[in-house]
């Protein structure tokens, strides 16, 4: 539904470009005291996607949370990409999400029904993953957000973090990039962006990666992460730094959307796309020629974006070949080997 | 030659703003902006639109001096 008030509009800063840059928030917790619990997998310290607690030999329990300013004006699209996105952090840790709460800050501007609408997508796409909404908190603010804490389960041997990656695994990314200068440059000029393609970009954010999911635990897999906020560079830079090994991107094979190449050079990159290549770029070396516009691509923030899965090369063409039955866009991107250098060697 | 003033806004408003003032085909413009991410932006832009960019930076404001 559209409604009067554009929910974009309501936003300074759309979807996960919202998002704060890693380095910063680094330094924000640095020195904060913690518990140490033999029982904590995963915590802060890995900048991992969620935290993994193990409860009992055969249960972890995964905990997540993500919420942003909408990306997009249909209220009822904002609530599916929202949950979409949230909940995609349990995939992440190779878990089955299970339980979630509403997070909202609504203004004064949006009316009851254009509310509802946020929510009904986010239990729309709760529902799709298996998930219950409890509960929730919602509060009344300057900006429009939703978006859930998620739970989930997983065992504890088959926790995959973002800081396992092995040499001799191949990468594989299941979605398309380029979702954040696309979406920006519709917000600054829809007629920039067509409608078909908006749709596409639309539906992508809001399917689900139970899928790849799905099938990845299926897989010998190392490590995995999703591609959201930080981009392909910053993910694949902290994969690289977590597996203290060198990630080497075939620039070629990356799928992305290819008008969004045209947008960056007109300027229409998200402000959370420098702060990333701030972030990342001191691990980045480039060993291909590539267009400007196509590291930008590399560098993009992804609201809701695919899985960047690391797994061994001799498992990679079933498991490639499985996954692209259900998951059209998956490609293998890149490899891992010892580390030679720098974190991510970008290569033609 | 036209002056547009895009300090305090966040991208996309500079890039939007600078696209409305070339619009006019003036062979020169003066953009202001605040933040490295619309300076970088509105450069961008520029030189697709065929100008060249000269960037003046003071505490923390950027000039872009646009000529074609």
């Amino acid at each position: 539904m559209e409604t009067d008030v554009k929910l974009t509009k309501l936003a300074s800063c759309a979807g996960c470009g919202a998002k704060v840059g890693a380095g910063t928030l680094c330094q924000m917790l640095d020195g904060f005291k913690a518990h140490f619990d033999e029982n904590l997998i995963v915590g802060y310290d890995k900048s991992d996607d969620a935290s993994v607690y193990k409860v009992s030999e055969d249960t972890a329990l995964i905990q997540t949370t993500d919420f942003f300013p909408p990306i997009v004006d249909d209220p009822f699209l904002f609530g599916q990409i929202a949950a979409t996105n949230a909940i995609s952090d349990v995939y992440a840790m190779g878990g089955e999400p299970k339980l979630a709460l509403n997070i909202m800050c609504i203004t004064d501007d949006m009316d009851k029904e254009t509310v509802r609408q946020i929510l009904k997508g986010g239990y729309d796409k709760a529902y799709e993953a298996g998930v219950i909404i409890t509960g929730g908190h919602t509060i009344s603010g300057a900006e429009p957000i939703y978006g859930l804490a998620v739970s989930g389960f997983v065992h504890p041997d088959k926790v995959l973090t973002n800081s396992n990656a092995k040499p001799g695994d191949v990468l594989i990314l299941t979605k398309p990039l380029g979702v954040g200068i696309l979406t920006t440059a519709a917000k600054a000029d829809s007629s920039l962006v067509s409608a078909e393609l908006l749709d596409r970009l639309y539906r992508q954010m809001a399917t689900l990666n139970k899928a790849a999911r799905d099938i990845m635990v299926k897989y010998p897999v190392n490590s995995c992460t999703d591609v959201t906020g930080f981009a392909l560079m910053g993910h694949s830079f902290e994969m690289a730094q977590g597996s203290n090994v060198t990630i080497h991107i075939d620039s070629s094979s990356v799928p992305y959307h290819r008008e969004a190449l045209e947008m960056a050079d007109m300027g229409m990159i998200p402000a959370g796309a420098y702060r990333n290549r701030e972030y990342a770029q001191s691990g980045v070396t480039k060993k291909a020629d590539i267009p400007l516009a196509l590291e930008d691509i590399f560098y993009d923030p992804q609201t809701s974006g695919g899985l960047l899965i690391s797994l061994p090369k001799k498992a990679a063409p079933a498991f490639l070949s499985e996954l692209q039955q259900s998951v059209p866009d998956a490609r293998q991107i890149g490899y891992v080997t010892e580390f030679v250098g720098n974190s991510i060697l970008i290569e033609e | 030659m036209s002056t547009v003033d895009a300090r305090g806004l966040s991208c996309p408003e500079p890039v939007i703003m600078a696209r409305e003032a070339l619009k006019s085909n003036e062979s020169s413009y003066t953009i202001m902006v605040d933040n490295t991410a619309s300076r970088e932006n509105v450069a961008r832009f520029c030189r697709h639109q065929g100008y060249n960019v000269d960037i003046k930076a003071n505490d923390g404001e950027y000039t872009l001096e646009i000529s074609k």
